[in-house]
């Protein structure tokens, strides 16, 4: 293949990578001082991506349809107050879009359980105890959805922090005087 | 039944599922793909198992990790193992904290920065490089994050590069995700002494 055909490729390549949601998300560009960085570990963002997809966009989706698991991404979201990921997140919720809302603390007793568990694991995950699986498996949630949930409220605290490590490295550049 | 146990420890512990593990003789095929169970492969770990529930994460979650634990260039293994730990002690995950501290002593022919973050968390009295790392990944560990431009700074002053920041924003970020599983799922408890 002739150089210039794998340079526009490798433009692509990183096009598509600078799209990803946490880079999109950081500010980050293109032509920024850490491209090299970026590049280097360019499958991992990819790989993020689709993660993203298996987590909230999942085939086998279990009690928690996608409208469901992108309320409870958009609640986490603006729990940590990462707010243009909790609204890309809110446009994919539909029905669910009050359950994005942190203050909303549900209208059932299973909804109750359900919220309080994904606001404990997302917030004060160290006091997270037994006890708090038992009460899940009293609002009639199995053990699949139990780690479905877990995996929901896990990917969310990497992809936020990924995204707030990125806008400080976004912001050191600034600071520099790089666009 | 074991006692759960809730200090930091360098004997890694065992660790007990809080819901019933997928059980690999009515796994689908799926899991067992996930699972990597082949003929001469059929150990897996009951952490494994209970996450195989959620096949599709299981999936795309471990090539993740091991390519941001272990792909070559930027951070050295070590301290990538220092921004696992400080998420770890962020969360208290006993579990992880003990698994990484022991990677790190490894790779590092040394107890003493794990002894030291143990004993005294965020505070551990480190080397300017060590400490900086612990410091930005407690904070950016946090809910909602606490790490600064002062913390990003800290890290260049020291003499991090940009892609070793960014493989230690990577490999914290990471741990958010692992201490969420590991330590919500499941309790640490004292290994299991196997007799002759």
């Amino acid at each position: 293949m002739c150089s210039y055909l794998m340079g526009a490729m490798d433009e692509v390549k990183m096009k598509n990578v600078f799209e990803t949601t946490v880079l999109s998300l950081s500010g980050l560009k293109i032509s920024s001082e850490t491209k090299k960085a970026i590049q280097n570990r360019s499958n991992i963002f990819i790989m993020s991506d689709a993660a993203e997809d298996a987590v909230l966009r999942p085939k086998e989706y279990g009690a928690f349809d996608h409208g469901m698991r992108a309320a409870l991404a958009a609640r986490i979201a603006f729990q940590n107050q990462e707010d243009g990921l909790a609204h890309k997140y809110l446009e994919g919720a539909g029905n669910f879009k009050k359950v994005a809302n942190p203050s909303y603390k549900g209208e059932t007793k299973d909804l109750k359980s359900i919220l309080s568990f994904m606001d404990k694991v997302a917030k004060d995950t160290r006091n997270v105890v037994v006890e708090d699986i038992t009460a899940l498996k009293s609002a009639h949630v199995n053990d699949a959805d139990i780690v479905r949930l877990a995996e929901l409220n896990s990917f969310m605290a990497y992809q936020i922090r990924l995204i707030t490590g990125l806008r400080l490295m976004k912001g050191a550049e600034d600071e520099r005087g790089i666009v | 039944m074991s006692e759960v146990l809730y200090k930091f420890t360098r004997s890694i512990p065992d660790w007990r599922p809080r819901i019933e593990p997928v059980k690999l003789d009515e796994a689908n095929s799926d899991q067992l793909e996930a699972l990597q169970i082949t003929p001469s492969n059929t150990k897996v770990s009951d952490y494994v198992l209970t996450l195989a529930h959620d096949v599709e994460s299981l999936k795309v979650r471990s090539p993740l990790f091991n390519a941001i634990m272990y792909d070559k260039g930027g951070m050295s293994r070590s301290e990538r193992e220092i921004g696992a730990i400080g998420a770890s002690i962020v969360n208290r995950c006993i579990y992880c904290a003990s698994v990484h501290a022991s990677r790190h002593a490894q790779l590092t022919k040394s107890d003493e920065v794990t002894d030291k973050i143990f004993a005294d968390g965020e505070n551990a009295k480190l080397s300017v490089r060590d400490a900086a790392i612990l410091k930005f990944s407690v904070k950016l560990s946090d809910s909602p994050s606490r790490a600064d431009k002062d913390d990003f700074n800290e890290l260049k002053k020291v003499g991090l590069n940009e892609e070793e920041i960014l493989d230690l924003i990577l490999s914290t970020s990471l741990f958010g995700w692992a201490n969420r599983l590991m330590h919500v799922l499941g309790d640490p408890v004292p290994p299991t002494v196997h007799g002759d």
